[in-house]
């Protein structure tokens, strides 16, 4: 692999997407809500139970690329017991990691999936890798969402 | 599987493609330090040096308005547009320039039929009938117009290969169907639909048929009188000419019938404020000043394709399929999706435990330019189980080393995923 390459499928990537975690409808789940990436058909759903303002129990199905799945999978370990307002902030850090606005997030409360800073290199997969953090959003917002949410909106 | 194999004339040598290559300037480039394997035609063709020389002469000493001016340059200007008109005729083997209208590219085509002939001639409770291979723009364009006359459309199904079930097909053919809209080569399988059968079924039934070529068009040559097609559409872009230049071919005593598309310049006769007159086939249905730079390298292209021979790149073509079929497919973990008998130009597969979009990102790492993803064609993903495939498309400028190419990198990718 070239070392670009090496950068965005890590190890620790690699392994998530093969063996997602949290990959199941938990039975507690109060809010969901479908995401969807018009633009290569990759689908997630993403489970909530929430609790007040708190994520209680979260959990995500569905198919895509080792990116968005490394990456739900991952973000379903790291926003686990957070309150909304924390998720929200993680996310707004996430992005601009993958996005290459912040170099620097390495350092910040984003821990192991720093190691998706190698999706700024590969502008064409930075919604692979925010799929998962759209729906989680729009599931927060909303009990039942009728809509998918889509990378395009 | 096996393909239909296209015969050359006799006698007549094979294409020299390392030669051809040369005629495509963008082909002598390294992506990522490595040799580039463009392998998304079906996507957009790359253009040959004599299509790029046709715009630029064309914009460095013809370029005026067309059917106006009465000075020199207006003259040499139509004077090109008309003779890359009468170029896409003998290209289609149309019986008349006045069946030839330009527009934008295939959708615009079919969009056009949708709402001048379609808003005419279907009412509610009428049925369109397609088939389940069909590209978005052979879709959506219908449906928008069932939506507003209360019409139905209706989906004549494929197989497990990706042929059409022409049984079912010609059963849909109802007292109700007003028009059969189907493709002569998928997009996504690169299937080649027995269009002369079907054809003939609509038209035993009186139904008109309109044909979406764009995937056909740079592999075969197309005859729409052979065919008796009412309607041929195609885009310049996959045929080696630039974006924004298509054709629609449509029957004349159709076209004549047809109310205006759009209104604007060109395409009347006369105008008052009390009564405008439209202007005759092919303008009335051109509004506006339309892609001239466009047309007249469409025509380069056309030209370019006939110096080759349209038999002889379907012959490469066919050559480099069944190469690539046989390569690609005894990968292990390689499932095709498509495996019609008679197939032009595409190769799509997924590759078990890689998801075509990561093998989308190795394979440019290795130069290698495939296209991943639904392909327009999000109901033929639903047919086959799978949100997406990867797409390998073949043109003239292909060659076996390319598909080896190809062959290394997805060994590269299973290696990164195994």
């Amino acid at each position: 692999m070239t070392s670009e390459l090496g950068e965005l499928y890590q190890e620790v990537i690699l392994e998530h997407s093969k063996a997602p975690r949290n990959f199941r409808r938990p039975a507690s789940a109060n809010h969901e809500a479908e995401g969807y990436n018009p633009l290569c058909g990759d689908r997630c759903t993403v489970y909530i139970d929430m609790d007040g303002e708190k994520i209680n129990e979260i959990g995500f199905q569905g198919a895509g690329c080792a990116i968005s799945r490394a990456s739900a999978s991952m973000m379903t370990q790291m926003v686990k017991g957070k309150t909304k307002a924390e998720a929200a902030k993680l996310f707004e850090q996430f992005h601009n990691l993958v996005t290459g606005k912040d170099e620097t997030a390495q350092a910040g409360d984003l821990g192991k999936m720093a190691v998706f800073g190698g999706v700024s290199k590969f502008p064409a997969r930075v919604k692979c890798a925010t799929l998962a953090w759209h729906t989680l959003q729009s599931a927060l917002e909303d009990e039942k969402k009728q809509e998918p949410v889509s990378t395009e909106q | 599987m096996s393909i239909a194999v296209h015969q050359t004339n006799s006698g007549s040598a094979a294409l020299d493609i390392e030669r051809i290559k040369h005629d495509f300037p963008i082909l002598d480039q390294t992506i990522h330090g490595k040799r580039l394997v463009y392998l998304d035609s079906a996507a957009t063709s790359q253009k040959p040096r004599a299509v790029i020389d046709a715009i630029v002469r064309y914009y460095e000493h013809d370029n005026a308005n067309i059917h106006r001016g009465v000075h020199t340059l207006s003259m040499r200007a139509t004077e090109a547009h008309d003779t890359a008109r009468q170029t896409v005729r003998r290209f289609l083997n149309a019986a008349d320039t006045r069946e030839i209208i330009f527009v934008r590219g295939a959708t615009e085509a079919i969009n056009l039929v949708a709402q001048s002939y379609g808003r005419t001639h279907v009412g509610s409770g009428d049925e369109i009938l397609i088939t389940a291979m069909e590209h978005h723009s052979n879709i959506v364009p219908w449906q928008i117009l069932c939506e507003e006359k209360g019409a139905h459309l209706r989906v004549a199904p494929i197989d497990d290969r990706g042929e059409l079930e022409l049984d079912k097909f010609a059963e849909l053919i109802g007292p109700r169907t007003k028009l059969v809209a189907v493709t002569q080569v998928s997009n996504a399988l690169g299937t080649v639909t027995p269009l002369r059968e079907m054809i003939e079924l609509a038209h035993r039934k009186g139904v008109p048929v309109l044909v979406d070529g764009a995937q056909a068009v740079p592999h075969l040559a197309v005859d729409v009188q052979a065919l008796d097609c009412d309607f041929y559409v195609f885009s310049g872009h996959k045929v080696y000419a630039p974006t924004g230049i298509g054709v629609l071919y449509g029957k004349r005593s159709l076209l004549e019938a047809m109310p205006p598309y759009q209104g604007g310049g060109d395409m009347i006769s006369s105008v008052t404020f009390e009564k405008t007159t439209y202007n005759d086939l092919p303008y009335k249905f051109e509004a506006g000043t339309p892609d001239i730079a466009g047309a007249i390298a469409l025509g380069a292209a056309i030209q370019y394709i006939g110096r080759l021979g349209i038999d002889k790149i379907a012959a490469h073509e066919h050559d480099l399929l069944a190469y690539a079929t046989a390569k690609v497919g005894a990968l292990p973990g390689v499932r095709l999706i498509g495996t019609a008998r008679e197939r032009a130009g595409v190769l799509s597969f997924v590759m078990e435990g890689v998801h075509p979009h990561d093998l989308g990102t190795i394979l440019d790492r290795e130069g290698i330019a495939i296209r991943t993803g639904h392909h327009c064609a999000q109901p033929v993903m639903e047919r086959f189980g799978i949100p997406a495939t990867a797409r390998a498309s073949f043109a003239v400028y292909n060659t076996r080393q390319d598909v080896d190419a190809l062959v290394e990198g997805m060994r590269k990718a299973h290696e990164v995923f195994a």
